[in-house]
């Protein structure tokens, strides 16, 4: 039973892994990415390790899409100044 | 484990074949997502629980009942420092744009 | 056309290489030594209940102080590297609708009580002074992020930021005089087992580092959120 879920877990996390390398859409991979996350947290909950669980579902799936967000902000704000300008 | 495995393996192909500066940074963070997975999964025995003593039966008997607590110590570190070098290869990617104008590395090649 | 294939040679000798670590391990059926001797001395001599937290703040507390000087490092590197060079026409930026706006003020003081309740009791519940500090950290971002004409104070930030730092480390001090040695936490008194005030300096330790790290990731957060 366990082991089901594991498998169904990974194998979720490979297929958004694939898709965040490959998709032309940089928010779309940014958002695989925090998917990965979210899926490896669950699995450290089957792991038997807690902790870890808190702390990767608040800075893996939290923070870190979040910092990518705001980059990309910047970045396409800057584009848009060079455009106008 | 397995899957900590794999995960570091696509990580590190998408990371060397891919041009535009913002997909290496993804790519950098399933690597160590990869890697944590792996440290997470050598601690952990089969049919015991958590490392927390909650109650009486388990404090007696802790070193029998309980799942490897070093790893996870480490890993709790690990994250935190992986979040502050992704922010901080991000600011180098923002600031390039800025200079260059551009997000793609093949721009950057070719200085003499 | 090289490079491709000689990517993909290195892929798959790394991929044997795990793939003989991987049946190369058996299973394992009993803990380590050390981790043996940490799980029963945790309760013990230390007084916590939470053995992951004593082994981060006192048995590895170096390894600790280590991460919040990285913490530190990466937050300065990065408010360095986003300084405005030159005035940029300001950007609008779009309000939050209303429902947004009033949401996030009547549920701010709600987080940050989560995240100091998280950090607290970091030696009795699964938690700690990481997971409170990134709690709140992420509940001001939504604050700073739904209300346009709010901002931070940067002065304010920063000196509770090297105010904890500092208490922190005089805290390990103050180990190394009154008890075994650095961070050590037997200089409190140890109460009973299982309650709030127990478990000597612990919960004292991880309360700077959660205030430490919540007051470092707001940082990075409004450098990187500052119009151009």
């Amino acid at each position: 039973m366990i082991v089901l879920l594991v498998l169904f877990l990974g194998s979720i996390s490979l297929v958004a892994a694939l898709f965040a390398i490959h998709t032309k859409s940089l928010l779309s991979a940014v958002i695989s990415s925090g998917v990965v996350s979210l899926v490896a947290s669950i699995l450290y909950i089957v792991l038997h390790a807690p902790d870890v669980a808190m702390t990767e579902a608040a800075i893996g799936s939290g923070l870190t899409t979040v910092v990518f967000l705001l980059a990309l902000r910047k970045i396409r704000s800057a584009r848009k100044e060079d455009h106008r300008g | 484990m397995a899957i900590g495995f794999i995960l570091i393996l696509i990580g590190i192909w998408g990371m060397v074949t891919q041009n535009n500066i913002i997909k290496i940074i993804i790519g950098f963070s399933i690597i160590d997502t990869g890697i944590h997975i792996v440290m997470v999964g050598t601690g952990y025995i089969k049919n015991r629980t958590a490392p927390i003593l909650d109650s009486e039966a388990l404090r007696q008997n802790a070193a029998a009942l309980t799942v490897d607590p070093v790893p996870s110590a480490l890993v709790l570190t690990a994250i935190v420092i992986g979040l502050a070098v992704t922010a901080l290869m991000l600011t180098y990617a923002v600031r390039l744009h800025v200079k260059t104008g551009s997000l793609s590395i093949d721009n950057l090649k070719d200085q003499a | 056309m090289a490079k491709r294939v000689i990517l993909l040679l290195l892929l798959c000798g790394l991929a044997v290489l795990f793939y003989k670590t991987l049946t190369g391990m058996g299973p394992t059926l009993t803990l380590a030594p050390m981790s043996q001797q940490m799980v029963t001395d945790a309760p013990q001599t230390l007084g916590s209940q939470n053995v992951i937290t004593a082994i981060v703040v006192t048995m590895r507390g170096l390894d600790t102080l280590g991460e919040v000087a990285v913490l530190f490092i990466a937050a300065a590197g990065i408010g360095f590297l986003l300084r405005k060079e030159h005035e940029h026409r300001r950007e609008m930026r779009r309000d939050g609708s209303e429902i947004l706006k009033t949401g996030a003020r009547l549920l701010l003081p709600l987080i940050i009580l989560f995240g100091c309740y998280i950090f607290t009791h970091g030696h009795l519940t699964p938690g700690g002074g990481f997971q409170g500090g990134v709690v709140i950290a992420s509940g001001i971002l939504l604050f700073i992020l739904s209300d346009v004409s709010r901002s931070v104070n940067h002065s304010l930030l920063s000196i509770s930021e090297s105010l904890s730092g500092f208490g922190y480390a005089a805290l390990g001090i103050a180990g190394f005089f009154l008890a075994a040695g650095f961070l050590d936490n037997r200089f409190l008194p140890m109460g009973t087992f299982g309650s709030l005030f127990s478990a000597g300096a612990i919960p004292v330790i991880y309360s700077f580092i959660g205030v430490k790290v919540g007051c470092e990731l707001t940082g990075i957060f409004t450098s990187m959120q500052e119009d151009a």
